[in-house]
């Protein structure tokens, strides 16, 4: 944003002088300048500026020792540009500015941007890194033991979490003894120092590092029988819990032919770099490819494939009524509440006041749990309280109900406190003044009060829906999107755009991060035309513009 | 209610013709707010009384409290690492919220009250920006914390910084339309006189502006703070150390698959989750009735 700051025509403007701008009045622009500058704005911008120099120094030493040199020269551009900026007496608005726009675009936009940019490609499970990350885990993926192999004590520890963390190797070389860590990446010798080995050769605690014990490791065998290390000769794998041997890869990849090569088989994969992977002459793809540029593919799979395109639209079309009923509905009920409660001989409004906004005070990641447990078929409390045996979540139209019950229960308190706040802003003498000429309160309301009140309200209506457009944890923590078709176990029936995305790209059918990213797009530039839209209409008063 | 005392002639008809007048003018008022209060109450009861049930299941739980037993409240603190989690996520949304709530201010100023070349973009930009949801880059956001946790550790993964930073991305995006239809509303002559009487614009935006729209801060601050605590899918991926978790991450994993057994425990750490923010909504509500709608109306 401080780029246009200078405008388009600053540079042939003499340095040193003000350039003369309008909307603004020439003198109140010297005035601020001349203002004096007090002891207690000189220390405060000291003490700030001494804090920006104290962490781009902290910040600094990291990248010098990773040589990240691009990286080192935007923090040293960045922190001179601040000390430039707060220094000089000019480009007051950018002061304003700038410490929001900074996390702005590192933050949100940088990986807004990068996100759209996998739209073009197929990232996601096996399209991950680059080619020689595919060459490397096709071939220690193919490795096989044979007679002969080498075997080592193997003891699975993980930096993180035991439950969740990812696992690494810690291997013993029976001859030299030394021990050795290994992950995805390979394998690497550690000091011996770092660890503590049992008599058997076991590594039994390791700094940095926790030891999974045999119940933890247990319950992660798969992860431990995936974990391929790759090394030299070929790769090690476990076999067991706590060995592992060093066996050799049976694929091969050929720089001559570009492909790779079956040694037991024969078989030949060759590189395709259109789509990223080895295909065979008969079709087959083998699983591990790379991240290539697929163009308009994925926009053309979203509007084409009606595997994706059926389920994407009627996923539209129901997300636009979950936002609209959301909306609507809460907004409804929460005016028709301010109304009954908005009357000069009402005693206790105060008091339901406090009580009914309690809905909008609660965690509501916590209420939308207790809500998704309340509709429990079999002992949940609205089957248990009505007497009814429904399975709520398990047919569309009674999921579709109960999702808008629990967005109404959440949202009408909110839409209530707004509209209560604008009802008293109504002058009483407008809808007396009906009354006097013979209105009937319906007509009055209808003629004066909801006009003005939809006036006040109506920007945080479309607030409301385009936040309930997107609201993934009304949908995630109760339906979780279901429920599903039998035939198509991707896009469920209260499912949104969004929670669909986040399927598709998080979900345990294999990531798809760039047909995820397409779709972002789209729901991107729906929710933007339709606040466009709708902004436009009520934007009369406002003075963007000016 | 008084409304008897008020009825005109002590005459019997009389008095019932005003009871039935009572109803069509106020009656049918309080039973308008008593559903209401019914329906914004039976979730709620319904928490209180899985708290107290000894029992701790979702199955042998009541609408009303079966029994009172502080069992779930001992269990919660004992098995799993609540304590942790509550601490996290007040001192996270409170720094979060009143950090973004600052930067938005001071970049709704400068939109409000400066003119420059860039103003208007900028003010779309955020807009746009703003309608992108955030969490759909978590991938590119997890790669980019990926070579932040191998530099900085202390703000990378499992730290409560590495979200602060994340969320303050999202901070100008949030607020700042809000927050500059407030400033709107302050007439232009206020701080034009300041500025007259020899005030620099730093002074003229802390003395001045700043304690005018102090309210309606606090409320914008509430619902960041209501927002932080709530947020969840970010927080998901990025803190998975027990210790390390939000009450949104801590809770959700009590019950995501332990439904049954886990739910009294579950009732329990809800109680205590909405304490602080139900009390802090007690305190600004007048605020917030007066507050959003006053700031909507300039956009």
């Amino acid at each position: 944003m401080s780029a246009s700051l200078s405008g388009p025509g600053s540079a042939t403007q003499t340095p040193g002088r003000e350039p003369a701008r309008s909307g603004l009045p020439r003198k109140s622009r010297d005035a601020r300048y001349h203002a004096p500058i007090t002891l207690t704005g000189l220390v405060v911008k000291v003490v700030l500026l001494g804090l920006v120099a104290g962490i781009a120094i902290w910040a600094a030493f990291p990248l010098i020792e990773a040589k990240y040199w691009v990286g080192l020269a935007i923090l040293l551009a960045t922190t001179a540009g601040l000390f430039y900026l707060y220094l000089t007496p000019q480009h007051i608005p950018a002061k304003y500015l700038i410490p929001g726009t900074i996390f702005l675009i590192v933050f949100q936009v940088f990986p807004v941007l990068y996100t759209a940019s996998t739209a073009f490609t197929n990232f996601g499970d096996g399209h991950r890194g680059d080619k020689s990350d595919a060459i490397v885990a096709i071939q220690s993926s193919s490795v096989k033991q044979v007679p002969g192999s080498a075997q080592y004590p193997l003891s699975v520890a993980t930096k993180g979490d035991p439950t969740t963390g990812p696992l690494v190797f810690l291997v013993t070389d029976p001859k030299s003894g030394t021990v050795s860590i290994g992950d995805a990446d390979g394998l690497k010798a550690l000091d011996a120092g770092q660890v503590t080995v049992a008599p058997g050769g076991k590594v039994t605690a390791a700094e940095g590092y926790t030891i999974l014990n045999f119940g933890q490791a247990s319950a992660r065998s798969k992860d431990i029988t995936d974990l391929v290390v790759p090394t030299s000769g070929g790769a090690l794998r476990s076999s067991g819990l706590s060995r592992a041997y060093e066996g050799t890869a049976v694929r091969a990849y050929d720089e001559g032919c570009d492909c790779i090569k079956d040694s037991e088989s024969g078989k030949i994969w060759t590189a395709d770099e259109s789509v990223g992977s080895f295909v065979a002459p008969d079709g087959e793809r083998l699983a591990q490819g790379w991240k290539v540029n697929v163009g308009l593919e994925n926009f053309s799979r979203v509007l084409t494939d009606p595997n994706i395109s059926g389920p994407f639209f009627g996923t539209l079309v129901w997300n636009f009524a979950f936002a609209i009923g959301s909306t609507g509905f809460t907004f409804l009920l929460g005016m028709g509440i301010a109304l009954a409660l908005h009357s000069p001989r009402m005693r206790g409004t105060n008091l339901y006041r406090m009580v009914l906004i309690l809905p909008y005070a609660m965690p509501s990641f916590a209420m939308l749990l207790v809500w998704r447990d309340m509709f429990n078929t079999d002992f949940g409390l609205v089957n248990n309280l009505f007497g009814l045996g429904v399975d709520w979540f398990g047919e569309a139209w009674s999921a579709r109900l109960a999702v808008l019950l629990v967005q109404l229960w959440l949202g009408y308190p909110y839409m209530f406190l707004v509209a209560t706040g604008a009802l008293q802003a109504i002058p009483r003498e407008l809808t007396e003044a009906t009354s006097v000429d013979g209105a009937t309160p319906f007509q009055s309301f209808k003629a004066v009060t909801l006009p003005l009140l939809l006036v006040a309200i109506s920007p945080l209506l479309i607030a409301s829906f385009a936040y309930n457009f997107n609201n993934i944890n009304a949908i995630w923590f109760t339906t979780e999107g279901g429920p599903f078709p039998a035939d198509n176990p991707r896009s469920g029936a209260t499912d949104l755009l969004i929670t669909y995305t986040y399927r598709l790209a998080f979900g345990a059918q294999g990531a798809e991060y760039g047909l995820a990213a397409t779709v972002s797009i789209f729901i991107f530039a729906i929710v933007a035309v339709v606040s466009a839209i709708s902004f436009s209409r009520t934007r009369r008063q406002e003075e963007v513009y000016s | 209610m008084t409304t008897h005392a008020e009825a005109p002639v002590a005459n019997r008809n009389a008095t019932g013709r005003s009871r039935g007048r009572w109803f069509t003018q106020v009656g049918w008022r309080h039973l308008v707010g008593a559903l209401a209060v019914a329906f914004s109450l039976f979730p709620i009861l319904f928490v209180i009384s899985a708290a107290l049930n000894p029992l701790g299941t979702l199955s042998s739980t009541e609408l009303l409290p079966t029994g009172a037993s502080f069992e779930n409240f001992a269990n919660l603190f004992s098995e799993t690492a609540f304590a942790h989690w509550f601490l996290n996520s007040l001192l996270l949304a409170g720094v979060a919220s009143f950090a973004s709530i600052f930067l938005s201010a001071l970049a709704a100023y400068a939109f409000s009250r400066m003119r420059f070349a860039g103003r208007r973009v900028g003010l779309l930009t955020l807009l746009l920006i703003q309608m992108f949801p955030q969490f759909l880059a978590i991938v590119a956001i997890f790669l980019i914390f990926t070579t932040v946790t191998d530099l900085w550790p202390s703000i990378g993964f499992n730290t409560p910084w590495g979200l602060f930073l994340l969320y303050m991305g999202g901070a100008l995006g949030a607020n700042t339309w809000l927050m500059k239809g407030f400033f709107d509303t302050l007439p232009k002559e206020l701080d034009e006189s300041a500025t007259m009487d020899g005030a620099s614009h730093a002074q003229v935006f802390f003395r001045i502006m700043l304690p005018l729209v102090a309210p309606i801060l606090a409320v914008t601050g509430l619902l960041a703070f209501i927002g932080s605590i709530n947020e969840f899918i970010l927080a998901n991926v990025f803190l998975t150390n027990t210790n390390s978790k939000t009450l949104a991450v801590g809770m959700f994993g009590l019950v995501a698959g332990e439904r049954n057994n886990n739910f009294g425990i579950f009732a329990a750490g809800t109680l205590l989750t909405a304490i602080p923010t139900v009390l802090v909504f007690q305190l600004l509500q007048r605020y917030i009735v007066s507050g959003l709608t006053s700031g909507a109306v300039k956009g």
